[in-house]
């Protein structure tokens, strides 16, 4: 077997649906008929999942570090915030998908500046371009309700049929169901050529750009699906609560999302999703053992798991499905963690 | 014109400020390559320090600044000798998170012990007020900070360029290999470096608490600041941070004073600016190597 044919016949293998995946997102949506009182936190997970998923493409996928993700998710929630505040575009979904492409924009438009430089280069240019979003959402306080926020924004029924109910019901599914889209479109861009042509640029740019790839596109590209990904978050935030306001670009936000990710594991999609779970179960825990300095455990659980070392964390965590799955099904486990992380 | 004047000297002594801050930072983002961002949180510990000592037990102002800094630098060597020497080989994301981590802990801890609002620290009479220099109204505090720190940035280049250890600093960022082959202990001088700038950051965090503010929230909120310093001035040298300290202290007060609608606006534009059209800093050459 030639070596172009092997790597083709393995990336096809990893391509392919696993039946975890599949009951993965059985039980995720039977999540949502098994605990109806629980709406509000779980469609939170699920905003947190997309998010997260959003920076596990550029970091997990493509290595870019970035500390100011959340730029795009606050001008997805003020963009989804204000068509809906103005009545510009009142459905939903339609609504969702114009805050998207907002958000999208920038990220085309300061992609040009990430792809320049250093991992320490971009770190400060993320983080300053989310800071000085921030300056702007605070200075032009007539448009964004400055530190007040948006209030009074009503959302209309989804497609004109489906309203938002109090429970949060509506909003569970309507969520859950563009995650799900935006999952399955994100699966197949990283298992397309493509996308293991961003994993050979994470692993070596310069061997990467030998071989023929043109890297700074391709890392342009994937910043701006990024970027549209994360708006998308962002406009779900603001539909499903109804608010908006200048927290949704703040730092610790950004930071948080670094944390989940890395909680869940970078480069393998569910990452973001099992992070998202974890991460709010344990700001729960911790918020009930000590209501106002939550912050500590989570920056301890940061330390902590950087010193442990990622990968030793995520081998001992899959260690006892491993060895189910080796006792019951009797052979080599399937449940890994695929790659080096960043 | 004498609002230009006081406005400069405002900035000048903002400047400095932010010098001492961070240049402790300076060494380990620029030299040891390492992305520290909690190194707010030493400076937050030496102005809590300096607080506790002349508020709570009526120590005189500078009696206490001399052991902000040793605090600060006992807390920084503790931190180094078991924490940090691990990461300084690990990827920029591990440094990133790890230190994000500390400086949550910090942050909550600080919230914890002192509470969350704003602390000031109580001044000698001497310190406050301003006289008139020329028709320049000039703040003695102010110019306390730049007296202090204009002495202090002589020291560290001489200290940098004269000594012995000086020069075994140089070597050991040049190349740490072929430096621990000449026989010098690269992790010890790495060690006692990092004491030193955070003992920095703890004075700069005890001056800072009159003119920046001190809060729990210091690490974060001035972040920012102390990385716009380091990245822009570069670390070939101390004087590309002293310089973009000091523009970046003048920008600031200038920025607040003439066009205070646009607040932090034009400190962010200018960095991106800066860091798009120099990657490496201003006045610098690569900090990755």
């Amino acid at each position: 077997m030639s070596a172009a044919s092997d790597v083709g016949y393995h990336a096809q293998r990893q391509a392919r649906w696993h039946y975890g995946e599949i009951a993965f997102w059985l039980i995720v949506l039977a999540c949502g008929f098994v605990f109806p009182s629980r709406y509000l936190i779980m469609t939170d997970i699920l905003r947190l999942a997309l998010f997260t998923m959003s920076l596990d493409l550029i970091l997990g996928y493509a290595g870019i570090v970035s500390l100011g993700h959340a730029a795009f998710f606050g001008v997805g929630a003020y963009a989804a915030g204000l068509l809906a505040l103005h009545g510009i575009v009142t459905e939903p979904v339609l609504a969702l998908v114009v805050a998207g492409l907002a958000a999208m924009v920038l990220g085309f438009a300061t992609s040009f500046l990430v792809i320049r430089g250093v991992d320490l280069t971009r770190l400060m240019v993320t983080l300053g371009i989310a800071l000085l979003l921030e300056a702007l959402a605070e200075r032009f306080s007539n448009i964004t309700g400055g530190t007040d926020g948006l209030q009074g924004i009503e959302m209309q029924p989804i497609f004109g049929e489906i309203p938002f109910d109090m429970f949060g019901k509506a909003g569970f599914f309507y969520s859950l169901a563009v995650l799900f889209v935006l999952f399955l479109f994100a699966r197949r861009v990283v298992h397309s050529p493509f996308g293991l042509s961003l994993r050979a640029i994470k692993n070596n740019p310069l061997r990467a750009a030998a071989i023929g790839i043109p890297v700074n596109r391709r890392l342009i590209a994937i910043y701006t699906l990024a970027a549209f990904y994360a708006g998308i978050a962002g406009a779900l935030f603001t539909q499903t609560t109804a608010i908006a306001s200048l927290d949704v670009f703040a730092f610790e936000r950004s930071a948080d999302l670094m944390l989940v990710l890395v909680i869940g594991g970078t480069g393998y999609l569910y990452g973001g999703l099992i992070g998202a779970v974890v991460f709010r179960m344990l700001q729960e825990l911790f918020s009930t053992i000590t209501p106002q300095y939550w912050q500590f455990w989570i920056g301890l659980v940061l330390v902590v798991i950087v010193l442990v070392g990622r990968q030793r964390l995520h081998r001992w965590v899959l260690y006892v499905p491993n060895l189910i799955i080796r006792q019951v099904a009797g052979r080599k486990a399937v449940v890994a963690v695929p790659e080096s992380d960043a | 014109m004498t609002a230009i004047l006081t406005n400069l000297f405002d900035g000048v002594a903002y400047g400095m400020l932010l010098f001492v801050l961070a240049c402790g930072l300076a060494v380990t983002l620029g030299l040891m390559n390492f992305v520290n961002l909690a190194h707010g949180a030493f400076a937050m510990a030496g102005g809590y320090v300096c607080m506790v000592l002349v508020n709570r037990m009526g120590w005189p102002f500078f009696a206490a600044l001399p052991l902000a800094f040793v605090s600060s630098a006992a807390i920084g060597i503790a931190l180094e000798r078991t924490l940090y020497r691990h990461l300084y080989t690990r990827s920029h994301l591990d440094q990133v998170l790890f230190t994000i981590g500390l400086s949550f802990m910090s942050v909550a801890a600080v919230d914890y012990i002192q509470g969350s609002s704003r602390v000031f620290i109580n001044l000698p009479a001497a310190l406050q007020g301003q006289f008139d220099l020329f028709g320049v109204g000039i703040g003695r505090y102010r110019l306390m900070i730049i007296v202090i720190c204009g002495l202090l940035t002589i020291g560290l280049q001489m200290v940098l360029a004269k000594t012995r250890f000086g020069s075994r600093l140089r070597a050991a960022v040049d190349d740490p290999r072929a430096a621990s082959g000449l026989g010098i202990n690269v992790p010890q001088v790495f060690a006692f470096t990092f004491a030193f700038g955070c003992g920095l950051a703890g004075l700069g965090g005890a001056l800072s608490a009159e003119i920046l503010g001190l809060d729990p929230y210091f690490p974060l909120k001035f972040m920012i600041y102390f990385l716009i310093v380091v990245t822009v001035g570069g670390s070939s040298s101390i004087t590309g941070p002293f310089l973009a300290s000091l523009l970046l202290g003048i920008g600031d007060v200038a920025g607040k004073y003439y066009v205070p609608k646009m607040g932090p606006f034009v400190i962010y534009t200018m960095m991106i600016v800066i860091l798009i059209w120099r990657p490496n800093g201003l006045f610098g050459r690569t900090a990755a190597r």
